[in-house]
């Protein structure tokens, strides 16, 4: 060993040794998340508390710009109904913006079916909204790159960058898009985007009088709602799409697609 | 090779360039993926600050809210209500937006149709959801033509506090 290697090596080690241990410690990435949890937006619908009122229907409406005559809506409320001689109905009147004011079942095309109050078996609502799936067809489909989920898990549509082709609308397993009448572009739901990064609740959860919509930062485990998502038996709907929804339910049946 | 080959190619060539040039300038600066790659994620960043920026209608009124936000000037109509019945409705679902009430709009619409009421009220036999709990009427039957304000106080509906 010749001088020129033995100061080499004497450099090496201590510089090795000037490594704290302490700074070789592995973390535990569930420690570290508790302490800075990240933003994941997730949604909790209870069908068992909604009784179709349809006003978080008309508050979305209200808030973000949605013509309340169009045909169109970004969230909207399912009836339904199976009778004792084994039929199933579902039915969403206008999206259920006025609720569901008549007991018969709009079928479509202006055809109505009268349903016997002793023949209702198993009746219940269950209100929609855009899955702010984790791996969304929606956005992987847009040939512009105008439609995008960012990093907070909010899927949002780029109104500047969109060309209104309509691919996402069709792309979407849930039907959650459609194409806005004044700006025409795709829109959806954004979780009111611009409420949640005030601290406020989106318009449709602040509007619903029985509290069956509510809204939680899922990589938060204090948050009251992630818990209740963790802890009650939630369902998710098309799994079998892949899509990962992030919104969760409580009380779905088979028949809830 | 021969000239044949390299005039067209070089007008492609050309083309292809143009066509980058020309999307160099075109597109945003800030186009980018975030944490969901480019697949799910590719877009403007700047967008998320334009949705960020849309304006808030509904003042948070849910809840148990309305009564610090509301009471200072309803304070009879927010006494009234009683927490087990209409106090749950938040008073913008039924009044429509505050947006920045008092000051634009200086007045909220009262809203006396019957539609409003029948939202919840229309008498629909679902026992196996939370409907059963709310009483229903038969709208075609229960006074038709006359407002249901006329009778019930929509503030505070008991029964026993109707006044006729």
């Amino acid at each position: 060993m010749n001088r020129r290697d033995f100061l080499k090596g004497t450099i090496v080690v201590i510089a090795g040794a000037a490594v704290p241990l302490s700074s070789l410690e592995f973390f535990d990435p569930c420690e570290v998340l508790a302490v800075n949890p990240g933003i994941h937006w997730a949604f909790l619908v209870d069908t068992y508390k909604c009784v179709g009122c349809g006003f978080c229907v008309k508050a979305c409406k209200l808030e973000n710009d949605v013509p309340l005559e169009a045909k169109v809506t970004r969230t909207w409320v399912e009836r339904y109904v199976y009778t004792r001689d084994g039929h199933q109905y579902v039915d969403s009147p206008d999206g259920a913006l006025q609720g569901f004011p008549e007991p018969r079942i709009d079928m479509g095309l202006g055809e109505f079916k009268e349903i016997e109050p002793d023949n209702v078996g198993k009746a219940f609502f269950v209100p929609k909204l855009c899955n702010h799936c984790d791996t969304p067809p929606c956005t992987q489909v847009c040939p512009v790159g105008a439609t995008y989920k960012n990093d907070e898990g909010v899927v949002l549509v780029d109104r500047s960058w969109c060309i209104g082709c309509g691919y996402c609308i069709m792309a979407c397993p849930y039907g959650a898009r459609y194409f806005h009448p004044v700006y025409k572009v795709a829109d959806k739901c954004t979780l009111c985007y611009h409420r949640i990064t005030k601290g406020l609740p989106p318009a449709c959860v602040e509007a619903c009088p029985f509290g069956a919509r509510k809204i939680c930062n899922i990589q938060d485990s204090n948050d009251p709602v992630t818990r209740l998502i963790l802890s009650e038996r939630v369902g998710i709907l098309k799994e079998e799409f892949g899509t990962r929804p992030q919104a969760f339910y409580i009380g779905l049946t088979a028949e809830v697609r | 090779m021969k000239n044949h080959v390299w005039r067209p190619l070089s007008v492609a060539l050309a083309l292809v360039a143009a066509i980058l040039l020309f999307r160099y300038f075109y597109v945003p600066k800030d186009f980018g993926s975030g944490k969901y790659g480019f697949m799910y994620s590719y877009h403007r960043q700047a967008d998320e600050e334009q949705w960020k920026n849309m304006p808030v209608r509904y003042q948070n009124t849910g809840g148990q809210q309305m009564h610090e936000s509301c009471r200072e000037c309803h304070a009879e109509e927010v006494a009234g209500r009683t927490k087990e019945l209409h106090g749950i409705i938040a008073c913008e679902d039924c009044h429509g937006p505050a947006r920045n009430h008092p000051d634009d709009p200086e007045t909220l619409p009262v809203d006396r149709g019957r539609d409003l009421c029948l939202r919840c009220h229309t008498s629909l036999s679902y026992i196996t959801s939370d409907r059963k709990r709310i009483p229903g009427i038969d709208a075609k039957e229960h006074n038709p033509g006359s407002e249901c304000v006329e009778c019930h106080n929509p503030h505070n509906p008991r029964l026993e506090d109707m006044q006729r």
